[in-house]
């Protein structure tokens, strides 16, 4: 996987095309257990990247990740602005010393520890994390399989379905307590969206 | 003036933040420098992490801010705000873990008196010790 500035371009395009459809879904996701602001706060910021595209194409890979980032965390307006923010921003730090397609489980590592040290959050709270650590394990375990694509968007899916029989902790939906049990999680539904449309992008350009 | 520790207020509503701005001038004076934002980048609830580094910019003292938030977003974006200050302006602000109406009235009265930020902070903090 090379990730030439085009090869970026086309990825970055397709997940806030992913998000920004997956909209409605999210806000009714949030409804049932936040505030049902993640879909039009998540619309917005992935709409103000969109508009930065050509300037993000650009950049070299670093600057290009922190761009992302900042454009989040300046224009999402929720919680989820700091944390999606957060992953870009660090992402884009350790792209300055690590390299693609190697090193990609540290990078994406470093994305994942920013969010759970911005949310103060582990694994198993009912969160993006949710999605995001076994997406990290996945990517470590199985860097050299040939179908690692797919592995990490089954492992998406799977982790969403995971948060549904879990209590919230943190978060607004950690307010309901043993309420929030029974639904999928929305940061972890919109974290799903993005992952399975960096797949789906680099599948299709194989 | 520009002895006291200065107080932002953050909430998801405008109108919480500016009606908790306007309890903590008439029940404090106007000794202490108080800013407040509330709102998405689009107006409606939420909060924006420009507005709120204007905020902090505005109510800035030499000895420090003391934020005020409502609801997790609030306090999150207010985080990556104070991350995204002058390097030499980070350490000298707070986000305090209060309820966002009494801790401003609080860490404001607090402030008027003085006191150095982790005083005031620790008053308003004290409101949610229970």
């Amino acid at each position: 996987m090379s990730l030439e500035p085009e090869t970026l371009k086309t990825l970055i395009r397709a997940a806030a095309e992913q998000v920004i459809a997956s909209a409605p879904q999210l806000t009714a996701l949030d409804q049932a257990i936040g505030d049902g602001d993640h879909g039009a706060n998540m619309k917005r910021g992935f709409e103000a990247v969109l508009g930065k595209l050509d300037m993000i194409g650009m950049q070299p890979l670093d600057e290009a990740f922190k761009t992302i980032g900042k454009t989040l965390v300046m224009t999402v307006g929720g919680a989820s602005g700091p944390l999606y923010g957060s992953f870009f921003l660090a992402v884009g730090d350790a792209l300055r010393s690590k390299r693609l397609p190697d090193d990609l489980a540290d990078v994406f590592g470093c994305g994942v520890g920013a969010v759970s040290a911005r949310g103060r959050s582990q694994a198993g709270e009912k969160t993006m994390l949710d999605v995001l650590y076994p997406v990290l394990e996945t990517l470590k375990a199985e860097a050299s399989r040939p179908d690692l694509i797919e592995r990490v968007r089954a492992t998406a899916s799977e982790s969403v379905a995971r948060t549904v029989p879990m209590q919230a902790t943190k978060g607004r939906a950690s307010f309901l307590g043993a309420r929030s049990i029974g639904h999928i999680d929305p940061g972890a539904q919109s974290s799903c969206v993005l992952l399975h449309a960096v797949c789906d992008t680099l599948e299709a350009q194989q | 003036m520009n002895d006291t520790v200065g107080i932002v207020i953050v909430s998801h509503s405008p109108d919480i933040a500016k009606g908790t701005a306007d309890m903590v001038r008439q029940m404090v004076g106007s000794e202490v420098k108080v800013a407040f934002c509330g709102g998405n980048p689009e107006g409606g609830l939420g909060t924006n992490v420009a507005l709120i580094i204007d905020a902090i910019n505005s109510a800035w003292s030499p000895r420090g801010v003391a934020v005020l938030v409502d609801l997790g977003g609030a306090e999150t974006n207010s985080e990556m705000a104070v991350e995204m200050l002058q390097p030499e302006r980070r350490n000298l602000v707070v986000v305090c873990n209060a309820p966002i109406v009494e801790g401003a009235v609080m860490a404001a009265t607090e402030a008027a008196g003085g006191s150095s930020l982790e005083q005031v902070r620790a008053v308003a903090e004290e409101l949610s010790a229970g």
